[in-house]
C-alpha cells in the first residue's frame, strides 16, 4: 500500500491573535532559543521546513500601534541564518517583500543563505504595497495595488537572472596554476524592464539549489496566475476541504499553460490543530484555545477590520452593528493598517450580511461570532483521527501537505511532532526520514539545470 | 596589569588580506563559501580572546582597481553577504564580537538596523556593525536608482552624509522600544505597553523613515557601530556617530593627529563624555623567525604585487608586539590586524601575539565581559526615549 505522500511544515508563530502569549509556557517570540527550539522539534520530525512571516510596519488600528497580540519580530534571513547553524536539513523559509527591497540585496541574501544552510534556502514572495509600510523605506509607498504583481514579477525574474549569472563551475581555484576563476565574466548581468534598470557582475557564486524553492502566498486572480508561473509552492489560508479542493484545483489547471506539471506546485495550507486523548478532550482543548485567541477585546477589533470603522464603544457580548461596513478604494488607509489579511474580505457588505444572519440564526454575540469565523482549529481530535483526517485532504487533493501554525512559542509544535508525526509515518503518508539534503529534494522538486538561462 | 590593556581585533577577509593569500599551502580557497571554514576562523580568533572579528563585503564583485570593476581570474572572486555569514556563525561562538560590513547607502536602513539588532540576538549581545559607503558608478549601477556625482569631493560630502543619516536612522531604531515594552500583561490582554514604543520620524534628503522598529531592543541596547576612516569626512562619521573608528595612521606623529580630528569632531557632536575607540589597522605577516615572515611577503608580493591602504607589517610576534606598545602611546586604545593569509597569520595572532602581549600585561588573560560594548568598556546605554516619555 502506498499512500500519496504529505509534506509538513512549521510556521514559527506569528503576530497574530493566533498566538497565545498569556499562557505560563508562552515563552519568548524573540530570543534565539526559541527559533532554535522549535527549528530542533521540526527537524527531529523531519519536516520539510520552517516558515517565517514578515510585517515590516507595527500593525495599527484606530490611530495607535496595535497591542493586543505578540509584537516585534527579528529579521528573516539573519535569524534564519543562525537557525542554519543548530540544523542540518531543515529547509529555511523567508518571507520577504518585493516591494521594500532591490533585488540585488535579495539575490545577495538568498543565495548566501543556500551557501550557509547547504541547499536549504526558501523565499516566499509577497507583495506587499501600502503606503503605510512604505514610510519606513527609502521607495516610500508608490505601488497602485494593481502595480503589485507587475513588480513582483519583474522583481521574482530579475533576481533570478542575477542567481543564474552564476553556473557554479566556475571557481577553480588552482593553487598552482593560478587560475582562480575559470571564466571572467561570471557574475555578469544586465537588466532593463520598467521596473528595474541595472548592470554589473552578481557577487555571490551559485548556492548548492542555484536558486531558493520559490513560495508564493497571494490568493486574488492575479496572484494564483504568478504562482502557477513561477512559484515551487504555495502558501494558502483555504483550510476546508471543499474550499482546498476548489482552490486546489483552479490552481494546478493554471499549470499547463506555464508549461509546468502538477507535481512542480505544491499546495501548503496554513493548519491549526488541537490534540487530546479523546475526541471529547481535544474538541474541548480546541474550545479553550478559541476563547484564548479572541478575548472580548480581539473580537471588537477583528470587527473593526471588517466593518472599517470605530467600533470600540460597542459590547462583545452583545450583538453586531447595525451600520454597514465602510466602503473604501483599495488603494485608501483603512481603520487598521499593517495587515495582509484586511483585504481579504473583499466584499465587506456581503460579509456583514452573512455574519448578521449567522448570528441571528445562532443567536450569537460578536466575541461568539468572532470566534467561529476567524480562528477555528483546522484538524480537532486525537493524534490518530488528525492522522487520518489529513491523509484524507491530502489524498482527495485539496492539499500536497500542510504549514503547521501552533498557538504557543516555542514549544507548540512538541506535541504534534511526538504524538502525530509518528503514526503519519506509521502509516506510510510521511517521511521516516530526510532521503536528500536540499529543500528542493524534501519537496520532491527536481534539481536545476544549473545552464538554463545561459 | 601596568597599563590599560589593548584592545585586539581582526579583518577577515576571504583568503586573507593579501591577494596571493588564496595561493600559499595553508589556505583553503575552494572553501571560502562555506559555513565551515568561517566558523574555523572565528573559532580561532575566539581562543586568542579577542574583542571582535569584522567580516569584510561590498555591493559588487571584489576588484584589484579600488575604482573600477576588473576581469581578473587570478584572485579570489565571489564572496558571500557578510551579515548573513556573522548571524551563522554567531551561535557557534560564546564570547567574540562579530561585525559584518554593511554598505549603508542604497540600502535600507531600516534593514540594516533589523539585520544588526537580529545578529545581536542570536550572539547574545556581541553583535555590531562595520558600515561603510559604496562610492562607485558601477556599485550605483548594481541598484539603478541614482546617479553618483563625478566630483569626488561632492561625492564623499554627499555619501558620508547619507551614512551619517542611516547610522541616525539605525540608533534610533534600536532605541524606539524600550527595553521594558513587552508587558504581557494578561489581565488589560495587552502584550505591549504602546506608550513605550517610539516613532522615530527621521527625515532627510536621502529617506525619510517613520519607525518604530519591528524589532525589540537588542540585548546591548544599542550594538557597536565602527566604520574605516583615511580622510576628513569619515574622521567626522567615527566621531559623530560611531563607538570605534579603525584608521591608518603612517606612524604614531600620525596617528596622533586623525585622534585629534576624531576627538574635535566628537566634541562638536557634545559626544565628550563618550568612550570612541581609535583603533590602528595594520596587515600583518608573522612568524617566529622574522626573516622568514619577510621571506614569505616577498614572495606572496613576487606572486601578486600589491599595496595595502594599512601599513603592513611582517617579523616575528615579538616585534609587532613592541610595534603596538609603540603605536598605542600616540592614544590608541587597540589595533585591527588584518591577517594577510588564513588562517596562517591568524594563528600567528592568537597563538604568538597574544601570549606575548599577555606577558607583557597588555592582553586580557581571559573574557571578563559577556557582551561586546562590555568587553570595549562601553555601557550599556539608557534608552534614548525612555526619558522623553511617550512619543504619542
Ligand atoms: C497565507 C498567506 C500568508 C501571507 N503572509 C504574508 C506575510 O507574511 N507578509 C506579507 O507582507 N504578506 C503576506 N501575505 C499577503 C500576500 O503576499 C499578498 O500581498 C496578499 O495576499 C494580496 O495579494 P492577493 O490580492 O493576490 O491575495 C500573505 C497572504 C496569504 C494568503
Amino acid at each position: 500500500m502506498s499512500r500519496r505522500q504529505m509534506h509538513l511544515a512549521a510556521h514559527f508563530p506569528g503576530v497574530n491573535n493566533t498566538t497565545v502569549w498569556s499562557e505560563p509556557e508562552s515563552g519568548s517570540q524573540i530570543e534565539f532559543s526559541s527559533f532554535a527550539h522549535m527549528a530542533r522539534t521540526a527537524e527531529r520530525a523531519k519536516f520539510d521546513f520552517m516558515f517565517l512571516a514578515e510585517g515590516l510596519r507595527l500593525r495599527e488600528q484606530n490611530g495607535a500601534i496595535y497591542d493586543l497580540d505578540v509584537v516585534g519580530r527579528p529579521d528573516n534571513a539573519t535569524i534564519l541564518a543562525a537557525v542554519a547553524a543548530v540544523t542540518e536539513k531543515l529547509g529555511i523559509a523567508a518571507t520577504v517583500s518585493s516591494t521594500f527591497n532591490e533585488p540585488y540585496e535579495v539575490a545577495r541574501r538568498f543565495a548566501t543563505l543556500d551557501h550557509l544552510s547547504g541547499g536549504r534556502a526558501a523565499w516566499n514572495v509577497v507583495t506587499s504595497w501600502d503606503t503605510f509600510t512604505g514610510e519606513n523605506f527609502r521607495r516610500g509607498g508608490y505601488l497602485a495595488q494593481g502595480d503589485r504583481y507587475l513588480r513582483a514579477k519583474q522583481f521574482l525574474d530579475t533576481v533570478m537572472t542575477l542567481l543564474d549569472s552564476w553556473h557554479g563551475d566556475e571557481i577553480v581555484a588552482d593553487k598552482a596554476g593560478g587560475e582562480y576563476l575559470r571564466n571572467p565574466d561570471a557574475g555578469r548581468f544586465d537588466v532593463h524592464v520598467d521596473q528595474f534598470d541595472i548592470r554589473g557582475r552578481f557577487s555571490v557564486p551559485r548556492g548548492p539549489q542555484g536558486r531558493p524553492v520559490v513560495l508564493q502566498a497571494g490568493d486574488s486572480d492575479e496572484g494564483r496566475e504568478f504562482a502557477a508561473s513561477t512559484a515551487d509552492a504555495i502558501f494558502t489560508r483555504h483550510g476546508s476541504l471543499e474550499a482546498g479542493q476548489a482552490f486546489y484545483a483552479d490552481v494546478k489547471r493554471r499549470l499547463a499553460a506555464h508549461g509546468r506539471t502538477e507535481d512542480q506546485l505544491k499546495i501548503l495550507p496554513a493548519t491549526t490543530f488541537a490534540l487530546g486523548d479523546t475526541q471529547a478532550e481535544a474538541e474541548e482543548r480546541g474550545h479553550e484555545i478559541r476563547r484564548q485567541q479572541v478575548s472580548g477585546q480581539t473580537a471588537l477589533r477583528f470587527l473593526e477590520q471588517v466593518w472599517n470603522r470605530d467600533l470600540s464603544n460597542l459590547d462583545p457580548d452583545g450583538p453586531l452593528p447595525d451600520v454597514d461596513p465602510l466602503v473604501v478604494d483599495a488603494d485608501a488607509p483603512r481603520v487598521s493598517q499593517g495587515r495582509a489579511a484586511d483585504r481579504m474580505y473583499r466584499d465587506p457588505l456581503a460579509t456583514a450580511r452573512e455574519w448578521r444572519e449567522r448570528a441571528a440564526v445562532n443567536n450569537l454575540s460578536i466575541r461568539d461570532l468572532m470566534t467561529e469565523v476567524t480562528s477555528r482549529q483546522s484538524f480537532v481530535g486525537t493524534p490518530q483521527a488528525v492522522a487520518e483526517e489529513m491523509e484524507r485532504f491530502v489524498e482527495q487533493r485539496a492539499s500536497d501537505g500542510f504549514i503547521l501554525v501552533p498557538h504557543i512559542t516555542p514549544t507548540g509544535l512538541d506535541e504534534f511532532a511526538d504524538k502525530v508525526v509518528p503514526i503519519l509515518q506509521e502509516r506510510g503518508s510521511f517521511r521516516a526520514d530526510y532521503t536528500g539534503t536540499t529543500l528542493r529534494d524534501h519537496l520532491g522538486l527536481a534539481p536545476l539545470d544549473t545552464h538554463a538561462k545561459v | 596589569m601596568p597599563d590599560t590593556p589593548l584592545h585586539l581585533g581582526v579583518l577577515l577577509d576571504g583568503a586573507g588580506r593579501h591577494p596571493a593569500a588564496w595561493r600559499e599551502p595553508g589556505a583553503r580557497p575552494a572553501e571560502l563559501l562555506t559555513a565551515g571554514y568561517w566558523a574555523d576562523l572565528v573559532a580561532e580568533a575566539e581562543h586568542g580572546l579577542l574583542d571582535l572579528v569584522t567580516i569584510d563585503d561590498s555591493l559588487g564583485l571584489q576588484s584589484a582597481d579600488p575604482f573600477a570593476p576588473d576581469d581578473r581570474t587570478d584572485q579570489v572572486r565571489g564572496r558571500l553577504d557578510a551579515s548573513m555569514l556573522a548571524a551563522r556563525i554567531a551561535p557557534l561562538t560564546a564570547h567574540v564580537g562579530i561585525l559584518p560590513t554593511v554598505v549603508v547607502t542604497h540600502t535600507e536602513p531600516f534593514h540594516v538596523s533589523t539585520t544588526i539588532a537580529t545578529l545581536d540576538y542570536v550572539s547574545s549581545g556581541r553583535g555590531g556593525v562595520q558600515v561603510r559607503v559604496a562610492a562607485r558608478p558601477d556599485d550605483a549601477a548594481l541598484f539603478g536608482r541614482r546617479t553618483i556625482p563625478t566630483d569626488r569631493d561632492a561625492l564623499l560630502r554627499e555619501l558620508f552624509g547619507e551614512a551619517g543619516d542611516a547610522v541616525e536612522v539605525i540608533r534610533r531604531l534600536w532605541d524606539s522600544w524600550e527595553d521594558d515594552a513587552i508587558i504581557r500583561d494578561a489581565a488589560t490582554g495587552r502584550f505591549i505597553d504602546r506608550e513605550r514604543l517610539h516613532y522615530i520620524d527621521f527625515e532627510g534628503p536621502h529617506f525619510s523613515v517613520r519607525g518604530p522598529s519591528i524589532t525589540p531592543r537588542p540585548p546591548q541596547g544599542q550594538p557597536v557601530v565602527a566604520a574605516l576612516a583615511h580622510r576628513a569626512e569619515p574622521f567626522a562619521l567615527v566621531g559623530t556617530s560611531c563607538d570605534l573608528g579603525f584608521v591608518t595612521p603612517r606612524d604614531a606623529a600620525d596617528a596622533h593627529a586623525v585622534i585629534g580630528s576624531i576627538r574635535e569632531a566628537q566634541a562638536a557632536a557634545g559626544r565628550e563624555g563618550e568612550t570612541v575607540h581609535v583603533w590602528a589597522d595594520l596587515t600583518v605577516v608573522l612568524d617566529d623567525d622574522p626573516s622568514a615572515a619577510r621571506d614569505r611577503l616577498a614572495r606572496l608580493d613576487a606572486t601578486d604585487p600589491y599595496t595595502d591602504d594599512a601599513g603592513v607589517f611582517a617579523g616575528a610576534p615579538a616585534e609587532l608586539a613592541d610595534l603596538l606598545d609603540h603605536l598605542r602611546t600616540a592614544g590608541l586604545s587597540g589595533f585591527r590586524l588584518r591577517p594577510a593569509v588564513l588562517p596562517d597569520d591568524l594563528r600567528q595572532i592568537t597563538r604568538g601575539l597574544v601570549p606575548e602581549l599577555q606577558r607583557r600585561g597588555l592582553f586580557r588573560t581571559g573574557y571578563e565581559a559577556s557582551t561586546l560594548r562590555g568587553l570595549l568598556g562601553l555601557p550599556r546605554p539608557a534608552d534614548r526615549y525612555a526619558t522623553a516619555g511617550s512619543a504619542r
